[in-house]
């Protein structure tokens, strides 16, 4: 009888993803300074090397970036989510190919199951190269006995491509650690801060601090029955998992989530109430276009609305309520009224309204249907109507079957998102394709 | 503008039955009538995109503008089919870039160790890297794509 493969993860990782993608299609953005900002352009949410090296953080505000740098030394762009995603849908299917089975964790991120997968470490080379050559993103490739040690192999691949030194060259772009003699895997583990392993957050990460470590080989050495006495068992499972004991299974469906939210900034502040409810129509609809994609009914709709924390020198308002609803529904029309109504009580005028949204809550498995006395025979079952509008909308875009007080689409809605510079959908759209100069 | 779509709802409440109601599997065939004489021959129609497309992922539509390649059937305006996991090989013609500029479709020539890019109009001069330029092969052109007015 053949002993069970010993298990084997890798981490496929597209490096600065969102600054790699718009790259493809403006190759003149190679080798510049480039930063992606968030919603509403407000900060940095992806930076190229170039901009690491001036000094960007993440999450840095673009006004700072603006003011404190010279003109034209960064380009700044608005997230082209549309973009992204169908770059991510490209990587992640060719990733696919290095194993049996996929966990996508992120956009950019997917972990692979490579149990009895022969010769990984060239097989990863291969697909690396064949992400940069089929789609232009280039990646790092990290290899472990758990996930924990695929994540952070991951890091030592792309650190020691972007900053040549920190470990030894032959680990830039695919490391397997896995591979290692156990002198070189304990070198790699000693010249790694413990802030980088998943699973340590800032928190735990200053307390471990505080207790006198400083790299992962100091916790890989901790005594894990030690850990979960004095942390408990997440950290001890952390620690289980840097020592090769694999606690972490890769998640092939992401599981139903218990809370669905649909929230954004205002690209101007909003004073009216029509407007507001415009805007949480809409946040309403896509929230409940989520929840059926899941098949969950919804059991209460919580609505906020808040001015700009930023901007001080303004009456500040911030108001949140929850609607509990007469039984669990995944019905739009439904759950627009209640958020329509929570949004009508939490109202004031005179304020200069930042950002609004809604939340679906109590959450339940929508086919296990609570039987009830039907206490009034008024309302029906519109799961059909449901299913309609979201072919629809899905067939035609988004928008195209909406309730009525979601508005009117286009720049007549005076709270849509601020993207001033955004690139065009060179991948979703046909009329936006990249130019050739024939 | 799309028809307005019809819906059509429950009028009436459906009384509870006890009795198990049988219903054809979806996708059976009903046994009536006389057989369909193409029942035999069932075949997918054709699908463009897979003809059109080799390797999904690694494919990407491009909109050309201008004239230089209307000799090989390229002209203003047409959608290029482009595939980045074809090796790019002599006579091929490619999506460019050169030095970071724009996109250029041209045909590749690579012949004793020189590379240039040459269009299909003699109108146009051939395209020849100096030295310390880069010259990076985006991908290569399968197929263009040309819509006429109707």
């Amino acid at each position: 009888m053949s002993a069970l493969p010993s298990p084997l993860f890798a981490l496929v990782d597209g490096n600065n993803f969102y600054v790699s993608c718009e790259r493809v299609f403006r190759p003149s953005l190679c080798g510049r300074a480039v930063v992606v900002l968030s919603n509403n352009d407000g900060c940095a949410i992806a930076r190229s090397n170039e901009s690491r090296a001036l000094g960007i953080k993440m999450g840095t505000p673009w006004f700072e970036i603006r003011d404190k740098l010279p003109e034209g030394s960064v380009v700044a762009l608005s997230a082209n989510f549309g973009l992204y995603g169908d770059m991510s849908n490209r990587m992640m299917s060719i990733a696919a190919g290095l194993g049996p089975e996929q966990e996508i964790y992120s956009i950019d991120e997917s972990f692979i199951d490579l149990s009895g997968v022969r010769d990984v470490t060239r097989r990863a080379v291969h697909v690396r190269s064949r992400i940069n050559t089929w789609i232009g993103i280039p990646c790092g490739v990290g290899i472990g006995q758990t996930k924990t040690l695929a994540k952070l192999a991951n890091h030592v691949a792309k650190t020691a491509e972007r900053k040549p030194g920190s470990y030894p060259d032959d680990l830039a772009q695919v490391a397997n650690l896995a591979a290692l003699p156990a002198s070189d895997l304990d070198a790699v583990l000693q010249a790694t801060e413990l802030g980088e392993i998943w699973g340590i957050g800032r928190r735990i990460g200053q307390q471990l601090k505080d207790a006198g470590l400083a790299t992962a080989l100091d916790v890989v050495r901790l005594d894990a029955a030690m850990v979960r006495a004095r942390w408990g068992v997440v950290l001890e499972r952390t620690v289980r998992e840097l020592q090769g004991m694999p606690c972490i299974d890769l998640e092939g469906q992401p599981s139903a989530k218990k809370e669905i939210a649909s929230t954004r900034s205002f690209g101007r502040p909003v004073t009216h109430l029509e407007h507001l409810i415009e805007a949480v129509t809409e946040f309403t609809q896509r929230a409940a276009e989520k929840l059926r994609r899941q098949d969950g009914v919804a059991g209460q709709v919580a609505v906020f609305v808040h001015t700009s924390p930023h901007r001080k020198e303004q009456p500040q308002y911030s108001r949140a309520t929850v609607v509990p609803l007469r039984k669990p529904t995944a019905d739009t029309g439904l759950l627009v009224q209640a958020a329509v109504r929570g949004l009508r009580a939490i109202y004031r005028p005179g304020f200069q309204m930042a950002k609004a949204g809604v939340h679906l809550l109590d959450l339940q498995d929508g086919s296990v249907e609570q039987g009830e006395l039907e206490l009034d025979d008024g309302v029906e079952d519109r799961g059909q109507l449901m299913h309609a509008m979201d072919h629809l909308n899905q067939r035609y875009g988004r928008g195209t079957v909406a309730m009525a007080s979601a508005g009117v689409t286009g720049t007549r809605r005076n709270w849509v998102m601020k993207q001033e510079r955004k690139t065009p959908d060179y991948t979703t759209c046909w009329a936006s394709m990249p130019f050739a100069i024939a | 503008m799309c028809p307005p779509t019809i819906l059509l709802l429950p009028e009436r409440p459906v009384p509870i039955s006890l009795l198990p109601l049988i219903l054809p599997l979806a996708g059976d065939r009903v046994q009536a009538g006389f057989p369909s004489p193409a029942e035999d021959f069932n075949c997918k129609r054709i699908d463009l995109t897979e003809q059109l497309v080799q390797h999904p992922q690694a494919t990407f539509l491009l909109r050309v503008r201008g004239d230089s390649m209307k000799e090989a059937a390229i002209f203003d305006g047409d959608v290029l089919v482009v595939d980045r996991a074809i090796r790019p090989a002599h006579k091929h013609i490619v999506v460019a870039v050169l030095d970071g500029g724009d996109f250029t479709v041209k045909y590749l020539h690579k012949r004793a160790g020189q590379i240039r890019l040459v269009a299909a109009n003699p109108t146009y001069p051939d395209i020849v890297p100096r030295e310390g330029q880069v010259l990076e092969i985006w991908g290569v052109v399968t197929a263009s794509i040309t819509q006429f007015k109707t």
